[in-house]
């Protein structure tokens, strides 16, 4: 065992504990820049739903709950295994830390299959981002046409703040806020650049799944790693770190799916 | 008592040796292939270095047709469509491939673990990687370049860059790459300083360069993620038609310029800080006196870091953002100019009443207080909303930027560079061919620039191709000046590469610093220190005192303490 600790100590660390904590401080860094990779895409989201709350209430209808909910299960259940196999790890239970990271693995095999399907649906019914958006599935087919101009803010009325400088033109659906009416259309009728609610929907949704793939991925070389019993409680700084990836695409996941599926 | 000046005993022989004859971590293993594989951070930012040199090359021969170009009102040596992608590959390059990767990358990867008397980095691998990141960025960024050059300017604002029919697919996913290699930088960077400090340094005995590049890297993994995601969107925009910025799909471009600016904005302090953190080094050293003000230097470096973060919308005061956002920004704008004054102020009483040495690397520290001083003051004008309004987009900009970014970092750069040089290469350069290019580079450097202050707050616009006859005249002594600079970088570059070959040996400390990198041999051993020497206070120069016998500074034992 003490040959096992001093086999993986790098030659510029003086102990064990420092390297243990170097990589720790380091993944946790390298998650910090994963929230922010994300943060953008929160913000994007947070500026249209604010903007545009119609648009994302009227939208999210056409994501189907039970599947995002199954997928949420199944990421969760997956967080679990996954704590469990590093403690595992810990405690030098090789064939536990085989099964589990295996379960884990699956688990992400089982959410890609369901997000497959989903994905599949929207497709048919042509519920697609910008530019490829063409629902004509039944009960789409309120949906805007693409072609559909943006919705321009009204002229901002009485010149909030007195000021030389020329009004700010009236800005694209983005930015500018519509004050028309209440946020809330009860109504069937299509609200204007529905497409944007599937832009968000597919990028967020796809940036998440390619991290899914890569958490796979690692744990994948966990599992590799792990058959060839190069884990116990004197080195499993590997499997700990992939399991703080692999929980904060889970965590990711939590924020996504009431965000898209589940708007009042 | 006092004139006991016996030579500490252990320390001796390591003080004063060159080790180009020795083994050291330039021969210590041989051929390409251990440079292509090492995990030695000396070695990976030496590759560094040689690389953004090499990009410095590029963007400077962009700039001086650029500048060619502008020489007469009309076509002077090239079309419309090629000056549109010159500028745009001046800025590409200067901006991704040299000044950001800059002093850290090179520098600071060299000088780091040394200044922590560590052995290496705490990510080795992931160190080579980030090499490796920044390589496969460039290739993917000059292949662009051949296979169609970008004219969007650097910052790729939307709709244009989304619907211009060139390559910024693959420029920006070059950006996108080398973020990756900036960011595996900075994280690196961070976790070495706080878990590889040595026993006894606490953090207020690091020396001011690692507080500058702890701000930087804390900036570099905070915000390069942002322009990640920006960029990404930007792709997928043009593959995909997503949608998000595009007005005629309901989404917005100037959420790509709030996007956009929010990463770039701290980026300019991802250059600016580490060069602060060199100029902290070479006042104090070259003054031969304590630094003045450890603490408030070493504070600010950290509020410019967290202040860069809300800073981003004043790139935007003519977007149409609202008139309270604008005077949000231009407030917390202005902030930033305090802990940017607190430094300079704090350099100054650092030289006041020092014995000021006039080598090349401190002739580089006066040049940037003195330009720096005019572009931190000229951007108070830019954020300043109503002046803004008549400079934005002029020359005025223009040079304010270059004042900061070359005024600023990159002759920083420079005085890093000759600083640790000897260090690096064991050989010492010119001092004199050194003192004449600093000179050249200061003038034409003023020459360039501050004629572009006075045409922009003229009215000049900038990336214009034509301009009216009246703009002729300072035209002309800009490109005369760019052209001064040019010969001054030719200087550098042949007395550089000559000291290579016949510069005299350097001792292990040339200039009399306390700061550990100084108390290895130069060149260093691959494993940086035979013993690691104690961390005292970095900035205590007494002790240190020249020898001529051995031709460098060595330390003298302390005054008897009784």
């Amino acid at each position: 065992m003490a040959e096992n600790h001093a086999q993986h100590l790098a030659h510029h660390f003086d102990s064990a504990e420092q390297q243990f904590e170097s990589g720790k401080l380091g993944m946790w860094l390298f998650l910090a820049t994963e929230i922010l990779l994300f943060g953008g895409l929160f913000c994007a989201y947070a500026v249209y739903r604010a903007n545009h709350p119609e648009i994302f209430v009227y939208a999210h209808r056409y994501l189907d709950k039970v599947m995002g909910g199954i997928n949420t299960g199944v990421l969760i259940f997956s967080s679990l295994t996954m704590a469990w196999a590093v403690r595992a790890a810990q405690k030098g239970q090789q064939r536990a830390l085989k099964w589990l990271l295996a379960v884990t693995i699956a688990c992400g095999f089982v959410f890609l299959g369901i997000k497959f399907v989903e994905y599949q649906h929207k497709w048919k019914e042509g519920l697609l981002w910008g530019k490829r958006f063409a629902p004509h599935a039944e009960g789409a087919t309120a949906v805007a046409s693409p072609a559909s101009p943006p919705a321009l803010a009204p002229p901002a009325g009485g010149g909030e703040e007195g000021t030389l400088l020329p009004q700010a033109a009236p800005g694209p659906a983005g930015l500018a806020r519509a004050d028309a009416g209440p946020a809330r259309h009860e109504s069937a009728e299509a609200p204007k650049n529905v497409q944007i609610f599937f832009g968000v929907y597919f990028t967020m949704t796809g940036l998440h799944g390619v991290h899914v793939i890569a958490g796979m991925v690692l744990l994948g070389a966990m599992l590799v790693r792990a058959v060839r019993g190069d884990f116990g409680p004197e080195y499993f700084t590997p499997v700990d770190l992939t399991g703080l990836y692999w929980h904060l695409v889970d965590l990711i996941w939590i924020f996504l799916f009431p965000l898209l599926y589940l708007i009042h | 008592m006092v004139t006991n000046d016996s030579t500490v005993g252990h320390g001796t022989p390591a003080a004063v040796e060159n080790a180009l004859g020795a083994d050291n971590y330039l021969n210590h293993g041989r051929g390409l292939g251990s440079w292509f594989t090492t995990l030695d951070h000396k070695r990976i930012g030496v590759m560094y270095l040689v690389s953004i040199l090499a990009s410095f090359l590029l963007g400077g021969v962009f700039a001086l047709l650029v500048r060619t170009e502008l020489l007469t009102s009309q076509k002077t040596i090239m079309d419309a469509d090629t000056y549109n992608q010159l500028f745009t590959l001046h800025g590409a390059v200067m901006i991704f491939l040299f000044i950001i990767p800059g002093i850290p990358a090179a520098l600071g990867n060299f000088v780091l673990p040394l200044m922590l008397g560590a052995k290496d980095v705490a990510f080795p691998r992931l160190n080579l990687a980030s090499y490796y990141f920044w390589i496969a960025g460039a290739v993917l960024a000059l292949l662009s370049i051949v296979v169609g050059a970008v004219d969007t300017g650097w910052t790729f604002y939307t709709p244009y860059s989304t619907s211009a029919n060139s390559s910024v697919t693959m420029i920006t996913f070059a950006v996108f790459i080398l973020g990756f290699s900036s960011i595996f930088t900075g994280l690196n960077f961070i976790v070495t300083i706080h878990k590889l400090r040595p026993a006894g340094m606490g953090w207020f005995r690091m020396p001011l360069f690692l507080w500058g590049l702890y701000g930087t890297a804390i900036i570099q993994v905070l915000a390069t993620p942002v322009l990640g995601i920006t960029l990404l969107l930007l792709i997928v925009e043009r593959a995909l038609g997503v949608g998000i910025f595009d007005p005629a799909l309901g989404g917005d471009p100037v959420l790509y310029q709030h996007f956009f600016w929010f990463y770039s904005h701290p980026a300019v302090y991802i250059m600016i800080l580490p060069a602060m953190g060199v100029i902290s080094e070479l006042v104090s050293t070259f003054s031969r006196k304590h630094i003045f003000g450890y603490r408030f230097i070493a504070y600010s470096s950290i509020a410019i870091a967290a202040i860069s973060f809300l800073v981003w919308g004043h790139h935007m005061f003519t977007s149409g953002q609202s008139n309270l956002m604008s005077m949000i920004f231009s407030f917390l704008t202005f902030l930033v100019a305090i802990p940017s004054a607190i430094k300079v102020f704090n350099w100054i009483a650092t030289m006041y009443k020092g014995a000021i040495v006039l080598a090349t690397p401190m002739l580089y520290a006066l040049s940037f207080l003195f330009l720096f001083g005019i572009g931190g003051l000229t951007g108070l004008f830019l954020g300043a909303l109503a002046v803004d309004v008549h400079l934005h987009d002029t020359y005025f900009i223009v040079a304010h930027f270059h004042y900061v970014m070359f005024g600023g970092t990159v002759i920083a750069f420079l005085g890093g560079l000759h600083y640790w040089w000897p260090k690096m290469t064991g050989r010492m350069y010119s001092e004199r061919w050194g003192r004449i290019a600093a000179l050249l580079v200061f003038v034409g450097f003023n020459v360039t620039f501050f004629t572009q202050f006075v045409m922009g707050a003229q009215g000049m616009p900038r990336r214009y191709y034509n301009y009216l006859p009246q703009y002729q005249a300072y035209h002309q002594l800009s490109t005369l000046g760019s052209y001064l600079m040019a010969i001054g970088f030719v200087v550098i570059a042949v007395y550089l590469l000559q000291s290579l070959f016949r510069g005299a040996p350097a001792p292990a400390n040339p200039w009399g610093s306390a700061t550990m990198e100084w108390q290895t041999s130069s060149p260093p051993p691959a494993h940086n220190f035979d013993a690691t020497p104690p961390a005292g206070d970095p900035y205590d120069l007494e002790p240190w005192r020249w020898d001529a016998e051995a031709g460098g500074y060595v330390r003298r034992a302390p005054a008897a303490s009784a």
